[in-house]
């Protein structure tokens, strides 16, 4: 059963059976806003990127991005860049995978971000939500959607961190802008 | 569960007292040898064949049978041996069949001494073999384990036995061989045994015994002389013409009026037989209930004798028996005899609960589409998980200790506490705190390194020549191969944090660059390091060592030598390359023999491509040889002119598109007096050395590997051998 998540609200990933998750998926999707007129058909993508940060206490020591796919431990990985979006199906246009069990044991947290590598603000994209999966089950454990556009070109979406012996997930929705995740270290500072 | 085996897989026995079935679809002669922690027979009492079939804890057929039981007591087995080999071979008579290509796979089960099936493993793959390692149990810290080994030797019993270690090992070959001979020509004779009664005294082969003393008697005590270990085998051969010549069912029957568990477990020889053939039979189904079939079977030693089969008894409920592995009985078909060319399924036998996993590695698990791409993408694989578990690792270790620096900083920037036993406690505190992280680091990695070792250790028996140590059973069954492999062993790799795990460094054929095998002083004067006129040596054996196996892994005529020697230095090392024809004459010396071999390679590489810029690959000169060219230059720049230089560099840089590459043996400080000009030349190439180096980097992280090169072993003649092979193959083809 998917759980709508509304800002900082955070569940835990615990499955309904006491077992705990071992692999989960960031899927994210997004479509851009329709436009007008002659030669609306004109290239002008929108691309998102989505990345994974991974930190331990509030170090950032590994990521997972459209540069380095797999993080080095090898625990999270990024499906592949997706330059254009979709057609707001809903399906994911960029996924990233992480493998609960092989995070290294110091890491504590994996922040999630989105960013506007083109530089058009949110304002321009419909559609777009962040959602994860259980990638064992390939159920759906939380959506979120991102909305209220803005002049933002980035936005750190949730985080999913320890918390006793299992994980949770937690929306976050700041907004932010920059091109890739280096520009948001500071802003996810506060967030952790 | 009964884990059906491929070759390399292991898997861990119960007990200590075993019984081994082998069935072939021709009389063969069953052997075993004791070898000691190093894999050696040491001597020829520690052989068991038909000859002298008895050793402590072991006992073999003294006859050629197309079925056998091994019975084996591991207690008493000889502290000193740490192996156990079952061979088959086939009998050197008229006769019998000269390759196990010609018969049906072997098949061999190790049971329980109350015929539960442990393993089992059919013998795929042979073709041309006479003689083959079948099943090998090993101790494996104080436990004993069988593997699947299946390596088969062309050159007979001889051969095995010598690339075990035994000394004598033709003389000893010739002695079996003889008495296998004498002992089938007796057989043939042999009257059909019908087994009457025999003493239930338990033990099966006390019982079998019993029955070939009856036969012995009947045939009127004729051969007394070599009775004692003949009867077990007459016997044995007798029942298998039984067992053939009627329906399997049939003959426990006959067989098993002797009351007791002996006599029930000889009941599912004939059985299982007929389930190899039979095809999906529910394997699990009867070892499921172990336990509910040695219910059953303890009570028919006492009371009525019951016929039925003991592993079929609990047959139909078998699917649900096993609530945990639902699929695993459906997907394992037993094992048809496959054709020989088809690897073994890459199938994954429930293994026993040893392990982390429910099932242990297994060779081949990978995606490709033939067994050679499997590998190869399994050995990457095992490459990129140990990279990334250890990455992993070190990122940890690294925190753990930034994080106590910063800790420890606190406690003593904090005048009110810097001193005093608040700050004792803190710095404990933080040491406590990272010698925790480090644990549960390490714990984790430990727990990562040993699935990959026990893979390892499966995937490193199953690697085929190309792909395998120099000290690998499978140059023993060399062949001259039809196509190419997809890559190509260099050497080992492997990372501090655990020196034991090797992964085999595979690159892609054909090289996509040259090799250089850096004969220079790689980490300064070290104690540890052989002095330079020692290292040029190592660094030809080594250029020796690759170059043979390129050429033996390539199909006759594909891949041709050519050697720039103008000093002569490499003389011996290339010796075993011109007395096998390998290389047709020794290398020319002077300046005139480097431009004039250069000069024909560039010739060569610029005919062809301007062939294949044209396509007009049909217009070549017929004297030119398409097939790969492999360039062995030894002592750069010694002899080499600026042309030659320059010529060089062609080569290194157009030859491997159109297949010439290039192998150098140079320390890079002898071409100091060339400056700057040459550095791209060695960034092309891809620098090996011939003594353990830590150069080598991994794609994904960066991690320091260091390099091992493959060696010849010492003392062994196994490049000579392949030579011979290769040699032979192409005086055949006329090359």
């Amino acid at each position: 059963m998917t759980v709508n998540l509304s800002k900082g609200q955070g569940i835990s990933l615990q499955k309904a059976d006491g077992g705990t998750l071992t692999a989960v998926r960031m899927g994210l999707g997004w479509q851009a806003a329709p436009r007008r007129g002659l030669f609306g058909t004109r290239t002008k993508e929108i691309d998102l990127d989505a990345s994974a940060v991974l930190f331990a206490d509030k170090q950032p020591v590994d990521v997972a991005f459209f540069q380095q796919l797999v993080s080095k431990d090898g625990s999270v990985r990024h499906t592949g860049d997706n330059l254009v979006g979709g057609a707001g199906q809903g399906g994911d246009d960029e996924s990233i995978l992480v493998d609960l069990q092989r995070v290294p044991v110091h890491v504590n947290q994996i922040v999630f971000t989105v960013n506007s590598f083109t530089g058009q603000t949110f304002a321009e994209v419909r559609n777009a939500f962040c959602r994860l999966v259980d990638e064992t089950t390939g159920q759906e454990l939380a959506r979120y959607t991102l909305d209220g556009g803005g002049p933002y070109t980035a936005q750190i979406m949730a985080k999913v961190h320890r918390a006793g012996n299992g994980w949770q997930m937690t929306a976050i929705g700041t907004p932010a802008n920059g091109r890739t995740f280096q520009d948001l270290l500071a802003e996810i500072q506060a967030v952790l | 569960m009964t884990a059906e085996l491929v070759r390399g897989q292991n898997h861990p026995l119960p007990g200590t007292r075993l019984e081994i079935r082998v069935s072939a679809g021709h009389p063969v002669v069953a052997g075993a040898t004791l070898g000691d922690a190093d894999g050696r027979v040491t001597d020829a009492q520690w052989v068991a064949h038909p000859a002298s079939p008895r050793l402590p804890g072991l006992e073999v057929s003294g006859q050629a049978a197309a079925e056998h039981r091994l019975a084996v007591d591991l207690d008493a087995v000889p502290e000193a041996a740490h192996r156990l080999a079952v061979v088959l071979a086939l009998p050197s008579v008229a006769s019998a069949p000269a390759r196990f290509g010609a018969i049906a796979s072997p098949f061999l089960a190790v049971t329980d001494t109350d015929g539960t099936e442990i393993a089992s493993y059919t013998v795929t793959g042979l073709d041309a073999e006479s003689a083959v390692v079948a099943l090998e149990l090993y101790r494996r810290q104080g436990a004993w384990k069988v593997r699947a080994v299946g390596q088969g030797y062309a050159g007979g019993l001889a051969a095995m036995l010598h690339d075990q270690g035994l000394p004598d090992a033709a003389e000893l070959a010739a002695g079996i061989e003889e008495a296998v001979a004498r002992g089938m020509a007796r057989a043939v004779q042999a009257p059909l045994v019908q087994a009457t009664s025999a003493r239930g005294e338990g033990a099966r082969a006390e019982s079998v015994r019993a029955e070939s003393g009856q036969d012995e008697a009947a045939r009127g005590g004729t051969a007394r002389a070599e009775a004692a270990r003949a009867e077990f085998a007459h016997a044995e051969h007798a029942r298998v013409e039984s067992g053939q010549a009627e329906p399997a069912r049939v003959e426990p029957a006959q067989v098993e009026p002797a009351p007791g568990d002996g006599g029930a477990g000889a009941a599912d020889e004939p059985g299982r037989d007929d389930a190899a053939g039979a095809g999906a039979v529910p394997e699990s189904a009867a070892t499921q209930d172990r336990a509910a079939v040695g219910a059953q079977a303890a009570p028919a030693s006492s009371g009525p004798i019951d016929y039925r089969h003991p592993r079929r008894r609990s047959g139909p409920q078998a699917p649900a028996a096993d609530p945990e592995q639902p699929s695993s009985a459906p997907r394992e078909p037993a094992p048809a005899p496959a054709p020989a060319s088809t690897p073994a399924p890459a199938s994954t036998p429930a293994a026993p609960a040893d392990g982390p996993g429910a099932s242990g590695p297994v060779a081949g698990d990978a995606t490709g589409w033939s067994m050679d791409e499997r590998l190869y993408n399994q050995v990457w694989g095992m490459f990129e998980d140990l990279t990334r578990t250890v990455a992993a690792y070190r990122s940890a270790v690294d925190f753990a200790e930034s994080r106590l620096e910063r800790e420890l900083d606190q406690v003593l920037s904090d005048p009110a506490t810097r001193v005093g036993p608040a700050a004792d406690t803190a710095r404990e505190e933080a040491r406590a705190r990272h010698a925790e992280l480090v644990d549960q680091a390490r714990a984790v990695l430990d727990r990562d390194l040993a699935q990959l070792v026990a893979e390892a250790e499966v995937v490193e028996h199953a690697l085929p020549p190309a792909y395998a140590r120099w000290d690998s059973p499978v140059w023993q069954g060399y062949q001259v191969p039809l196509s190419a492999p997809m890559a190509l062993r260099l050497g080992d790799l492997h990372l501090p944090e655990r020196p034991g795990l090797r992964i085999p460094m595979l690159v892609r054929l054909p090289l996509e660059r040259g090799l250089w095998i850096d004969a220079g002083r790689a980490g300064g004067p070290d104690a540890g390091m052989p002095d330079s006129a020692e290292l040029r040596r190592l660094a030809v054996d080594c250029a020796v060592a690759h170059a043979v196996r390129l050429l033996a892994v390539h199909p006759v005529g594909d891949y041709t030598l050519h050697v720039i020697d103008p000093a002569g230095a490499a003389g011996p090392a290339l010796a075993p390359l011109l007395e096998s024809g390998a290389l047709k004459e020794p290398p020319p010396t002077g300046a005139h023999g480097v431009s004039d071999v250069l000069a024909r390679l560039t010739r060569r590489v610029d005919l062809v491509q301007m062939a294949v810029r044209n396509r007009a690959l049909d217009s070549l000169p017929p004297d030119l040889d398409t097939g790969e060219q492999l360039l062995i230059v030894n002592d750069f720049p010694h002899g080499f002119d600026d042309r030659a230089v320059t010529q060089l560099r062609y080569l290194a840089d157009e030859g491997p598109s159109v297949g010439v590459h290039l192998l150098m043996v140079a320390d890079r400080d002898d071409a100091r007096a060339y400056g700057p000009v040459l550095d791209p030349l060695w960034r092309s190439l891809l620098r090996v050395t011939p003594v353990p180096d830590d150069h080598l980097a991994d794609p994904w992280v960066g991690h320091a590997w260091t390099y091992e090169p493959s060696r010849v072993p010492a003392g062994s003649d196994v490049v000579r051998q392949v030579l011979r092979q290769v040699g032979q193959s192409r005086r055949a083809y006329g090359i």
